[in-house]
Order: C-alpha cells, then structure tokens, then sequence
C-alpha cells in the first residue's frame, strides 16, 4: 500500500516535471498515431464514398472486406506487417522493421478499415437527401463525391476520432513491428508494458494517466461533435 | 444520370403544336401489380405556368419525375425539346439544402452548373437579393426557416437561368407569408421567359398561379384546360367534383 502511493508520488511529480523520457514517449505516440489516422483519412474517405455511392464491379465484395476487417485483432495485423518487413519478406529491403514507419504501417492497416466504414455509412445517408437534386442538377460522379464528402465533415471527424483512439490506445501491433526499442520506437502502450513488468511502477503510472487523459479528451471531443452535428442536422 | 426514356422532340410544321415542348405519350408506370401511372399523355407548351393539379397519391410527382428525367415509365413515350431538358430545375416539397451557408449553397449550385469564377460572385448577390436572403448570406443553411430554406432552393434552382423550372409542391409545408414569397419568385421567373410546370393539390394555389390545369387523379389526366376554364366549367367529372371540394377517391 505504501508501496502504492509513492508510485502515484512519483508518477505524478513525473507528470508535472515534465520528465524528459515521459515527454518523448508520449510525442512519439502522438506522432506515430497521428501520422496514421491522417493516412487513413487519405484512403479511407474516398474508398468509403466510393463504397455508398460508386457503382463498380466487386463494390460489394469490398463492402464486405471493408466491414469485416473493422475489427482486426491487432497482434494479427503486428504479424502480418512484421512478415513483410522482416528479413525474410517481400519489403525487407526498405528496412523499416523496429522503425516509426512499421509502426505508422500497422496502425494504418487498423485504422483505414474503421474510417472507410463509418464514412460509407454517413455519405450513404447523406445521398439519401441529396441523390435527386445532385442528379438533376447534373453534377458529375467526382463533383457528387466531393459534396457528399464536405458536407459530411462534421460526422468524418467523429470517425477520424474513433480511428485515433483505436490506434492510440492499441500495443499489440506496435509492438510487434516497432519492437519497443527506447528513444526509436517506445510509445507510451508499449512502455507501460514494459515498465510494469520491469516493476517501474512510477513512469508505467505516470504514462498510464497521460494515456487516460488523451483517452477521455478523445472521447468527450467524440461526444461533443456528435452532439453538434445532430443539432445542426435537425435545425 | 440512368438511361431514360426521354426522347428528342420532333419538332412540328403544324401551328398548333409549335410550342409544344414536352409531350407525354400512353405513359405507365406499375410497382406490385398496382399501376401507378396508367395511360398518361398530355402536351405541355410554352410559355406560362402549368400546373398539375390533383388529390394526394395521385401520380403529380411522378409525372414530375419522369420530366426531371430522375426515373423512366414502364412503357409509353415522353419526348422533351433537348435544350429544354439540357436546362431545369427541380424545387421539392421539403426543401434540400447542402450544409454550408446559403452563400456557399449557390455557389457550389453555380460550380456545378459550370459558371466560370468571375460571373459567380454577381450572380449569387443578384440571386440574394431576388430570394430576398442577403442578410441571410454568412447563416448556415441547415439554420433557416422553412421558407427560408425553400426561398434558398428556388433561388438555387434559378441560378443557372433554367428553360424549365418544376416545382414539386414548393410550398406545401410553408405559412401563407412565406408561401407568397414563393409564388413571387416563381411570377417572376415565368415573367421572364422561364417555363414552371407547378404541383400542387392546392385548388387555391392552381388559382392564383395557373395558366393552363392538368388535372391528376388516379395516375390518370382527368383533363387539361386553360386556367380560366377550368375554374368555371371543368370539362371532366373528376374536375367538378375536385372544385367542389369534395376528396376524389
Ligand atoms: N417508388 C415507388 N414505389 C411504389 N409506389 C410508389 C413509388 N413512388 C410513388 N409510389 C406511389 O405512387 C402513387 C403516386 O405517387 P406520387 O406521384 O408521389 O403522388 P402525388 O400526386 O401525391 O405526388 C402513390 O400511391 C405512391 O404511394
Ligand atoms: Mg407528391
């Protein structure tokens, strides 16, 4: 119990020093995680626009793929990365195993399948209200993609959201393809792995609540743009 | 767009059907054994305001659907003058606007409507001013009134200068105040040449705004007459009996 509290002591005078190593772990996170969701958007709102309204061969096969790969486990999606990029794969010359980018990779893989989706869902409900006037007003498949797509800014966020909290919150995957490595390719879910089992209650604690603090902005940033955009879709 | 069955007008040597520009021929439409449009033909001419007018369910939307070249009938024929067709506007009963401001919502309309840059920014205040919407310019869209929203839809449906404006029931769902504004964009839209064929089940409405009546009522035309007739001595039962007030089953 003792024991206990002067963790909390520590993680928390951690916290508020600013600790240099606490501070890199928690920027590299941010960095990688970031640095995926951005390309998850890149891919995964186009390809969830195409999904509601192109009509294409395989349209529903993808569908399908999209939805089903939402759920990945992340320690499968860590082992897959890891056997392209390792010595023996297809991508071992790029050598980006224990790297930030295998990391981005991983989290990518997770994250465009949620995005795709959730943006499938909103631009199909959307082009329910807008297919007639955009058809009559003669808008071309490119000029109705990209309406249906800003118009749905509000609710795209929301999904790029759900996607950061996913990868943020996620240690399988980067740990498997970053390898945990201090300085290079620690982010805060590996190191609390790592310090807790090392017994380094302190900086586990302290990353722990940094975690959670991102974790809960997350989410409240989530609830307070859904609520935003239901008002303003029924105003 | 789908493939439809609207086809090039063939334009007549015969006077009296030279202003004719869209003609409906034997049109059917059926959906679980049910026709919905049975046997409809009618010639529409220009210029003026047309209306189609008839009880709820009737087939009026329909009709307007297969103009706006949103759907194809079943069978039958629907031929339209091409650069009448190339140029509409469709204005529906709940009013569509996309989630921007009502400056934003014309000019995205005029983008797509491929108006270069430089002649959009006058358009859209011309069209404010028309809608009566300039103080409204910078309000998102979603936030308006209802009349404000479909003073924005017609407004937008104006933009690109249409050869045919079709209103589906524009103000079926609007106060008096606002459905008086909505009557005076679409005068003055006919006023300056644009043809409007305007749905409504309002007898009232047909009325004030009608130059020529096609009376829908079971996915059939009852009858097409000039306004004047029609108000004073309907040629079809279906026609008195609508004036009379009674509900047309
Ligand atoms: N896509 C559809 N499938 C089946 N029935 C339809 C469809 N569209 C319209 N209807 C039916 O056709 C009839 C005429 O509809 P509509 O043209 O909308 O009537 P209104 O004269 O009120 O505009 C109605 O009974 C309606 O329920
Ligand atoms: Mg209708």
């Amino acid at each position: 119990m003792q024991d206990l509290w002067g963790s909390f002591q520590a993680a928390f005078a951690l916290i508020v020093q600013m600790d240099a190593d606490l501070a890199e772990i928690v920027l590299l996170s941010l960095q990688v995680t970031t640095a995926a969701v951005l390309i998850a958007c890149l891919l995964g709102f186009p390809l969830g626009a195409l999904l509601a309204v192109g009509r294409f061969p395989g349209r529903a096969i993808l569908s399908v793929l999209t939805n089903a790969t939402m759920g990945l486990p992340p320690v499968v999606v860590g082992l897959l990365v890891y056997l392209m990029l390792s010595q023996s794969g297809p991508f071992a010359v790029l050598n980006l195993l224990y790297t930030p980018t295998a990391m981005i990779i991983a989290q990518v893989i997770l994250v465009t399948p949620i995005v795709a989706a959730l943006t499938a869902q909103v631009v199909e409900d959307l082009n329910v209200e807008y297919d007639d006037l955009l058809r009559v007003m003669g808008a071309s498949r490119l000029q109705t993609v990209t309406t249906l797509l800003w118009d749905a800014r509000a609710s795209l966020m929301t999904a790029a959201l759900a996607g950061f909290g996913r990868a943020f919150a996620e240690v399988g995957a980067v740990m498997i393809v970053g390898g945990n490595i201090n300085h290079v390719t620690r982010v805060m879910t590996t190191a609390i792995a790592l310090e807790t089992s090392k017994g380094a209650l302190a900086l586990a604690l302290a990353l722990g609540i940094v975690l959670l603090m991102i974790s809960i902005l997350i989410n409240a940033s989530l609830m307070a743009l859904r609520s935003s955009t239901r008002t303003t879709a029924h105003a | 767009m789908p493939e439809n069955n609207i086809l090039p007008f063939r334009q007549s040597d015969d006077p009296n059907t030279r202003d004719v520009i869209i003609q409906a021929e034997d049109l059917y439409i059926s959906r679980a054994d049910r026709n919905l449009l049975s046997g409809v033909s009618f010639a529409i001419t220009q210029p003026g305001i047309t209306t189609l007018l008839g009880p709820n369910g009737a087939g009026k939307s329909l009709i307007l659907r297969l103009i706006a070249g949103l759907m194809m009938a079943d069978s039958g024929r629907l031929s339209i003058v091409p650069s009448i067709s190339n140029s509409l506007a469709l204005v529906f009963q709940t009013p569509v606007v996309l989630r921007r401001s009502v400056h934003a919502n014309l000019n995205h309309a005029l983008k797509i409507y491929g108006t270069p840059k430089s002649e959009r920014v006058g358009r859209i205040a011309e069209l404010l001013v028309l809608a009566d919407l300039t103080s409204l310019a910078q309000t998102p869209a979603k936030r308006l009134s209802g009349g404000e929203k479909q003073r924005l839809a017609m407004a937008r449906a104006l933009a690109a200068r249409p050869k045919l404006l079709l209103l589906d029931e524009p103000t079926a769902s609007l106060d008096p105040h606002a459905t008086a504004a909505i009557e005076r964009l679409t005068r003055s839209a006919a006023a300056s040449g644009t043809k409007v064929i305007l749905v409504t089940h309002d007898r009232m409405q047909a009325e004030r705004m009608a130059d020529d009546v096609l009376l829908v009522h079971r996915g059939r035309i009852a009858e097409h007459t000039p306004a004047t007739q029609f108000f004073e001595a309907p040629t079809s039962e279906e026609g008195r009996t609508f004036l009379t007030g009674q509900i047309l089953l």
